[in-house]
C-alpha cells in the first residue's frame, strides 16, 4: 500500500510534467496542425537555463539570494528566454512553410530538433549537469504520511503545473489573444479576412508553448536533479502523446493525458519491471493511439471533401 | 496529364523560370534526357571505376556506407515518397535485418561468452529468412496506417522504433547481446567463396542498389506504383478510383521493411557486429536527410542524396577535408545566389577586405585576441591564420558565443531582402569563418550533425522537392 501511493505520488509528479509540456504541444497543434518535435528540446533548453541561473547566483551550495526568490527567477528566466526561442524557431523555420504539404514541416520540425540537440552538445557539451536540489531545497522539508513522503519540490511542480493550466484556460477563454487563437485553430484563412493578425497569434501561440515548456524544463531539473542534451526528445514524445491520450486542442485533456502517462510510466516502471520499463511505456502509448486516436476529450474532426 | 491542362503549365511557371542555365543547366538538361537504364549504367560504370583505381580503407569504407545509404533511402522513398506515410520507426526495420542476420549467423542463439553453439546458418539460408521476417514485421506495423494517418502514424511509428532500441539494448547478455551488441558474426559466405573485405561489400552493395534501382523503376511505372502515387495524392479519390488502399498501404510498409532489411543483412555482415546504438534516432534523421536532399519521391534522388549526406558526413570527420567543405559550401553559395558580377565582385572583395581590417584592428589592440590556433590545417588554415580572430585564451567559450550570435544573424538575414540582405551577409560569412576555426572545427562530429539538421530545415524551405525531385503541383 506504501509502495503503492508512493508510485502514485511520483506519477503524479512526472505527470504533472508531462502535462506541462502537453499543454505546449497542444496550443501549437491546435493552431499550425504541426507536430513540434522540437517542442521537447525547448524543455531540455529550459532546464539548462534553469542550471546555470543556479549559477548566476553563486551555485548551489552557497547561494547569494534565498532559494523561493532563485526558484522564482529561474522559472522566469527559462519561461522568457525558451519562449522567445520559441518564436525565433517558428519565424525561422516554420514560416516559410505555412501552405506546404503536411509531410514538410513535419520533417523541418526533426530537423529543428536535431540541430538544438546538438547546439546545446556543442555548447556545453556531452556530460550530465547536477542541480544539486537538495543543497538548497533540503529535502526533509516535506510531509511525511505512513512512510509516503512528498518533497517539497513535488509539490511545487504539481501545484505550479495545476496554476498554470487554470491560467491558461482563461487566457484561451477570456482574452482577446485567446479568442484569436481560436478562431485561427479553427479556420487560419476567415481569421484572417476577419482582420485577426495570424502572425502575431501564431508568434504568441509559439510564445506561451515555449515558455511552458521552458518552466516545465526548470521544475525537472529541480526534480530529478539532472540535465544533458538528450533529455527533451523522448520526454516531448510522451508529451505528445499525452496530448493525444486527453484530446489534441484540449487544455484539460492535456492535462488529464500527462497526468495519465505519468502514472502509467511509474506504475510499469515500480510493478512490472525496471529493465524493461520504458519499452512497457512505450506498448502503452501505441495501445492508446491505436485504440483511441481522437483522445478523451477530443473528438473526430469532421472531414469536408 | 490533367484534364485541366492550362492550370498545370500555370503553376510550373515558376519551375520553367528557375530553370539554369549554363553548366548546371548543361547537367540537369543532361540528367533530364537519359532513360533509367542508362543511369543505372552508368551508375554501374563509376562504380566499378572506384573500385579499380585502387582508394584505400577509408575511402572503401566511406563508399560502401555510400552505398549502404543510398540503399537505405531508396527503402525509404517507397514508403515516404510514393506511398505518403510517414514511418519514422524505419530505422527499426534496418535494425531487424541486422539482428536477424546476426542472430541467424553468429554464436547469439547458443552462447556469445564462450563463443559455442549458435546457428550460423549459411548466408543464402540466413538472409531469405530475415527478409521474409522483416516483411511480416512490415506488414505488421502497415496495418497500423489503415488506422492512423498523417502525424498519428508518424508517431506511433516512432514508438515503434524507440521501442525496437529499447528491447535490443536490454535483452539477455549471454546469448541476445544486451547493450554489448552481438559480436563475431559471419561475413557473406557461400558457393565456396567468404567476402571479407570492404570492397567485397561495397560491389555487393553496389549490386543490390542496381537491382534495387531497376526493380523499384519498373515497380513505379507499374499499377501498384500508380496506385501509391494515387494513394498519396489522395486518398478518397483513389477509394473512389476502387484502388484497394489498404492492400496498398500495407505492401508499401512491406517493400520498405524488405529493402531496409536487406539493408540491415548488409551493414551486420561489414561490420561483423552490431550493437544496439546502430539503431538510434540519430541514423533515422540521416536517412531522412538523404532522402530529403535528393528529393522525395525520386529513386535517382535517393542514391544521390545517400552518397552526398555520406560523403559530406565523412568529409567533416577528415580534418583536411572539412575545411575545403566548410570554406567551399560558402563559397558555392555566394557564387550561385549573388549576381550581377559587379555586385558579387563587390561582395567578395567586401568579405575579405573587411575580414583583413578587422583582423588589423584587433591585432593592433592586442596581439593575445587574435593570437590562437585556428582549426583548419593545411593552406587554408595558414590562409585564415591572417584572417580570422581566434583570441588565444579561452578560444571555445569564444566560438561558443560567436556560434549563439551566428545562429541570431542567420535568423535576422531571412528577414531581410534584397541589397540589405546582401550586405548583411558579408559580416555573417566572417563570422562564420571565425566560428568555424575557433569552435565548430574543432568538434567535427556535432558540426556535422547540426549540418545535417540544418540541410533538412534548408531544403524544406528552400527546395522542398530536393535536387532531382519535382515539385508535386497541387491543382485545385
Amino acid at each position: 500500500m506504501q509502495q503503492f501511493i508512493q508510485t502514485l505520488v511520483n506519477g503524479l509528479t512526472t505527470g504533472s510534467l508531462y502535462a506541462l509540456i502537453a499543454l505546449g504541444y497542444t496550443m501549437v497543434y491546435g493552431v499550425l496542425k504541426l507536430l513540434n518535435f522540437a517542442h521537447g528540446d525547448l524543455f531540455m533548453v529550459g532546464a539548462f537555463v534553469g542550471y546555470f541561473a543556479i549559477g548566476w547566483f553563486g551555485g548551489a551550495t552557497s547561494l547569494v539570494i534565498p532559494a523561493w526568490l532563485l526558484v522564482i527567477i529561474m522559472l522566469t528566466v527559462a519561461s522568457l528566454g525558451v519562449g522567445g526561442l520559441g518564436v525565433a524557431i517558428e519565424r525561422f523555420a516554420y514560416r516559410p512553410l505555412r501552405n506546404a504539404p503536411r509531410i514538410t514541416p513535419l520533417i523541418t520540425a526533426l530537423g529543428v530538433s536535431f540541430v538544438l540537440e546538438n547546439s546545446v552538445l556543442l555548447l556545453f557539451g556531452g556530460l550530465t549537469r547536477y542541480y544539486n536540489t537538495p543543497a538548497f531545497i533540503p529535502f526533509s522539508v516535506s510531509i511525511h504520511i505512513d512512510g509516503v513522503s512528498i518533497g517539497i519540490v513535488q509539490m511545487l511542480i504539481f501545484g505550479g503545473s495545476i496554476a498554470l493550466m487554470f491560467v491558461l484556460l482563461q487566457l484561451v477563454n477570456k482574452t482577446v489573444l485567446g479568442k484569436s487563437m481560436r478562431a485561427v485553430a479553427s479556420d487560419r484563412e476567415a481569421a484572417e479576412m476577419l482582420g485577426i493578425n495570424v502572425d502575431h497569434t501564431i508568434a504568441m501561440t509559439f510564445f506561451i508553448g515555449s515558455a511552458m515548456a521552458g518552466a516545465a524544463g526548470v521544475m525537472y531539473g529541480l526534480y530529478a536533479n539532472q540535465v544533458a542534451n538528450l533529455i527533451g526528445f523522448l520526454a516531448g514524445l510522451k508529451a505528445f502523446t499525452a496530448a493525444v491520450v486527453g484530446g489534441i486542442g484540449s487544455i484539460p485533456g492535456a492535462m488529464i493525458g500527462g497526468m495519465f502517462i505519468g502514472l502509467c510510466e511509474s506504475f510499469s516502471l515500480s510493478y512490472i519491471s525496471t529493465r524493461y520499463g520504458d519499452l512497457t511505456v512505450f506498448a502503452i502509448l501505441i495501445a492508446v493511439m491505436l485504440i483511441r486516436p481522437t483522445g478523451i476529450f477530443g473528438r473526430a474532426p469532421l472531414q469536408k471533401v | 496529364m490533367s484534364p485541366i491542362g492550362v492550370d498545370e503549365w500555370v503553376a510550373r511557371s515558376d519551375d520553367r523560370a528557375e530553370q539554369h542555365s549554363g553548366a548546371l543547366g548543361v547537367l540537369a538538361r543532361l540528367y533530364g534526357r537519359t532513360t533509367w537504364w542508362q543511369r543505372i549504367l552508368v551508375l554501374a560504370a563509376l562504380g566499378l571505376i572506384f573500385g579499380q583505381i585502387g582508394a584505400n580503407g577509408f575511402q572503401q569504407n566511406v563508399a560502401f556506407n555510400a552505398v549502404l545509404y543510398a540503399i537505405l533511402a531508396v527503402g525509404l522513398n517507397i514508403v515516404v515518397g510514393w506511398a505518403g506515410l510517414l514511418d519514422l520507426g524505419y530505422i527499426a526495420f534496418f535494425g531487424i535485418g541486422a539482428y536477424g542476420y546476426a542472430l541467424l549467423s553468429s554464436h547469439a542463439l547458443g552462447s556469445l561468452l564462450t563463443q559455442t553453439g549458435g546457428l550460423e546458418l549459411p548466408t543464402i539460408a540466413a538472409v531469405p529468412i530475415v527478409l521474409v521476417a522483416a516483411a511480416i514485421a512490415g506488414v505488421l506495423i502497415g496495418l497500423i496506417s489503415l488506422r492512423l494517418g498523417g502525424d498519428y502514424l508518424a508517431i506511433v511509428t516512432l514508438f515503434f522504433g524507440l521501442a525496437f532500441f529499447e528491447f535490443v539494448n536490454n535483452v539477455d547478455q549471454a546469448n541476445l547481446g544486451g547493450n554489448n551488441g552481438i559480436i563475431a558474426l559471419q561475413p557473406w559466405h557461400g558457393f565456396g567463396g567468404t567476402i571479407r573485405s570492404t570492397i567485397g561489400y561495397f560491389y555487393v552493395g553496389l549490386i543490390v542498389l542496381l537491382v534495387l534501382m531497376a526493380l523499384l523503376h519498373l515497380l513505379n511505372e507499374s499499377r501498384t506504383g500508380r496506385a501509391w502515387r494515387a494513394v498519396r495524392d489522395d486518398e478518397l479519390a483513389a477509394k473512389v478510383m476502387t484502388i484497394p488502399i489498404n492492400a496498398v498501404k500495407v505492401m508499401a510498409f512491406a517493400f520498405g521493411a524488405v529493402v531496409a532489411a536487406l539493408a540491415g543483412t548488409l551493414f551486420a555482415a561489414q561490420q561483423t557486429n552490431v550493437f544496439p546504438t546502430n539503431f538510434q534516432s540519430t541514423t533515422l534523421i540521416l536517412i531522412y536527410a538523404c532522402l530529403v536532399l535528393g528529393g522525395v519521391g525520386s529513386v535517382g534522388g535517393a542514391v544521390l542524396g545517400g552518397f552526398v549526406v555520406w560523403i559530406v558526413e565523412q568529409m567533416l570527420g577528415s580534418p583536411t577535408d572539412e575545411g575545403y567543405l566548410f570554406y567551399g559550401l560558402i563559397l558555392i553559395a555566394i557564387l550561385w545566389r549573388v549576381r550581377p558580377w559587379r555586385t558579387l565582385a563587390g561582395m567578395l572583395a567586401a568579405i575579405i577586405g573587411g575580414g583583413l581590417a578587422v583582423h588589423a584592428i584587433v591585432g593592433a589592440i592586442s596581439s593575445k585576441a587574435i593570437g590562437g590556433q585556428v582549426g583548419s590545417v593545411g593552406w587554408i588554415g595558414s590562409v585564415m591564420k591572417h584572417w580570422v580572430i581566434v583570441p588565444h585564451a579561452h578560444a571555445e567559450t569564444f566560438g561558443n558565443i560567436l556560434f549563439v550570435l551566428l545562429i541570431c544573424a542567420l535568423v535576422g538575414i531571412i528577414r531581410l531582402n534584397g541589397i540589405r540582405r546582401l550586405a548583411a551577409s558579408v559580416p555573417a560569412v566572417y563570422l562564420a569563418a571565425c566560428c568555424w576555426e575557433s569552435r565548430l572545427s574543432v568538434d567535427p562530429a556535432i558540426t556535422a550533425q547540426i549540418m545535417v539538421g540544418a540541410i533538412l530545415i534548408v531544403m524544406m524551405a528552400a527546395r522542398p522537392q530536393g535536387l532531382l525531385g519535382t515539385r508535386r503541383v497541387e491543382v485545385v
